[in-house]
């Protein structure tokens, strides 16, 4: 088995998750200044919701295949909602308090999140159901599946769907001009609020389709899955430049990629001493790199232009 | 047609009052001029007739309805439109993404190319500049986008908020060109200063605002010849 091409293929999976996470940290950090650390735990519920609806689905009798999308867009409707509803009650109070106020807020939103969905679904790990065959694929000596395949391709699709949305479409304009001078936008006719209401509904939409993909790639779901995945996106989004669209992308996947390389050539480099179990720590030593040596990131501007 | 009713208006920011009781009303198709010095209270009127800033107090009347509980975007849609001090055009957009935004209330899309193809007319500059982004533009042409983005949402009321700060003095007098240019078509005009003078050339009636109030108003010529405005604002 070719253990570099294997990696790769890892990385690009995981790397389109952590790219569609990151999508929803910098859209919202893009038009409010602000760091939702609840988006995590949107990709949780995403992925909970999923599951739950799936299982009721498949126990009704429904076809896998139809079951699949639509506990997806069930998932996405849920997300939204949820989004929309973080944003009205903990974040737009807030909108002109100093900067500290909502920060603590979303960390504060983030805990509650996650012992709602503890009270749901319980502590247990569940199991994602074996829906399609997940038929394996030599290539080149590595092997990629069904459910990696289309995790990648529906990542590509979703997010070039996206930035025709943001550079094509009347709402993507008035997006980037919110995101640029609210009150020019608003002497346009922008209605301020609601661009910031679908941006924060796009955004975890995106999360839930992420959430439906980690557990489906991994066959679990978990009521705290969200806090080290939302953690490792907002590192790629860090690392691409925050507020960056094309940014989140290049970051998602960079960081998927340095995260599984680290991890399959850890052991070999420290001679065994160091194994794949040292995977999280190459998202956060990034983090601080960037931090330390680009804290705008690789496609970020400076950031004394956008404060 | 379209009138504005300024009625004792209060307003001002946190419990600073910068605007103290003013009345002030622009006729149909009239070029008003409000002048005064820096500080005066001018663009914390526009920015209440705009609905950037709640008034503390007074009657705001445009066409005979109240823009009370008019939130900005909405003013917006009724006619009414603010070229900003500081022009506010979005410097990551492009020329002409901009002027899209200047029609976002607007869903008439024939309209608004015709729209555009008159913008182009109209600032012939903007053209070769189309596809650039606008804050590579110069302080003049940022101005010109600026107007033609508030033209763009075919405005019924038209407001300028200093339209000469900062530009070249040709690029004043192009400035001032195409407001006379757009007056002449019919629009109503409420056009802040600071330079009086100009201001007064283009519009046929002025008020005259200091600390807050209205200390004076009149016809254009009347300002121009008076010895007030004479000695505080036309250095004579």
């Amino acid at each position: 088995m070719d253990i570099f091409l294997q990696q790769i293929i890892n990385g690009l999976v995981q790397g389109s998750v952590y790219a569609l996470v990151a999508l929803g940290y910098t859209m919202v950090y893009g038009i409010l200044g602000l760091i939702n650390f609840a988006h995590g735990e949107v990709v949780m519920a995403g992925a909970m919701l999923a599951l739950s609806a799936l299982t009721a689905l498949i126990s009704w009798g429904v076809a896998p295949l139809l079951a699949l999308p639509v506990s997806l867009i069930l998932a996405m409707a849920g997300c939204m909602l949820l989004g929309f509803g973080i944003e009205r009650i903990a974040y737009r109070p807030l909108r002109h308090a100093p900067r500290l106020a909502p920060l603590i807020t979303a960390i504060g939103v983030s805990i509650v999140l996650q012992n709602l969905a503890m009270m749901i679904w319980g502590r247990d790990y569940h199991a994602f159901p074996q829906l399609i065959k997940n038929q394996p694929h030599y290539v080149g000596g590595a092997i990629i599946n069904d459910i990696q395949i289309i995790i990648v391709i529906m990542a590509v699709v979703i997010m070039a769907g996206l930035m025709i949305v943001v550079h094509r479409t009347s709402l993507g304009r008035a997006m980037r001009a919110v995101a640029e001078n609210q009150h020019a936008a608003q002497l346009m006719g922008v209605d301020v609020n609601r661009v910031i209401s679908i941006t924060f509904m796009l955004g975890s939409a995106l999360a839930a389709v992420a959430g439906l993909m980690v557990s489906a790639n991994y066959g679990l779901a978990h009521y705290y899955m969200g806090f080290l995945l939302g953690l490792k996106a907002f590192t790629a989004a860090v690392l691409g430049g925050i507020g960056n669209l094309r940014g989140a992308m290049l970051g998602g996947l960079l960081l998927g990629l340095i995260e599984s390389l680290g991890a399959g050539y850890i052991g070999p480099l420290t001679n065994g001493f160091m194994g794949s179990q040292y995977q999280d720590v190459f998202a956060f030593f990034v983090l601080i790199a960037v931090l330390v040596f680009r804290p705008s990131g690789l496609l970020g501007e400076r950031l004394a232009e956008r404060a | 047609m379209s009138k504005l009713e300024v009625n004792g208006l209060q307003a001002g920011y946190g419990g600073i009052h910068a605007v103290k009781g003013i009345d002030l009303h622009v006729e149909p198709g009239e070029l008003v001029a409000l002048i005064g010095s820096n500080g005066a209270g001018k663009t914390t009127t526009l920015k209440t007739l705009a609905g950037l800033l709640n008034p503390s107090a007074g009657q705001l009347l445009f066409d005979g309805k109240s823009l009370h509980a008019v939130a900005a975007h909405q003013r917006v849609a009724m006619g009414i439109a603010l070229v900003p001090e500081g022009r506010g055009v979005f410097a990551r957009l492009s020329v002409a993404e901009n002027l899209l935004m200047g029609a976002y209330s607007r869903c008439d899309q024939a309209q608004i190319n015709e729209d555009l193809a008159r913008m182009y007319a109209l600032f012939p500059r903007l053209v070769e500049r189309r596809e650039q982004l606008a804050g590579t533009l110069s302080g003049g042409e940022q101005q010109m986008l600026a107007m033609a983005r508030a033209l763009m949402s075919r405005p019924r009321l038209l407001m300028l908020d200093e339209p000469s700060m900062g530009l070249a003095p040709l690029m004043v007098k192009k400035i001032f060109a195409t407001i006379r240019e757009v007056a002449a078509q019919g629009m109503s005009i409420l056009l802040v200063e600071q330079n009086a003078r100009l201001a007064l050339q283009v519009a046929s009636r002025g008020y005259v605002m200091e600390s807050g109030a209205i200390t004076l108003s009149g016809s254009s010529a009347e300002l121009l010849g008076s010895d007030a405005v004479q000695r505080a604002y036309l250095g004579g």
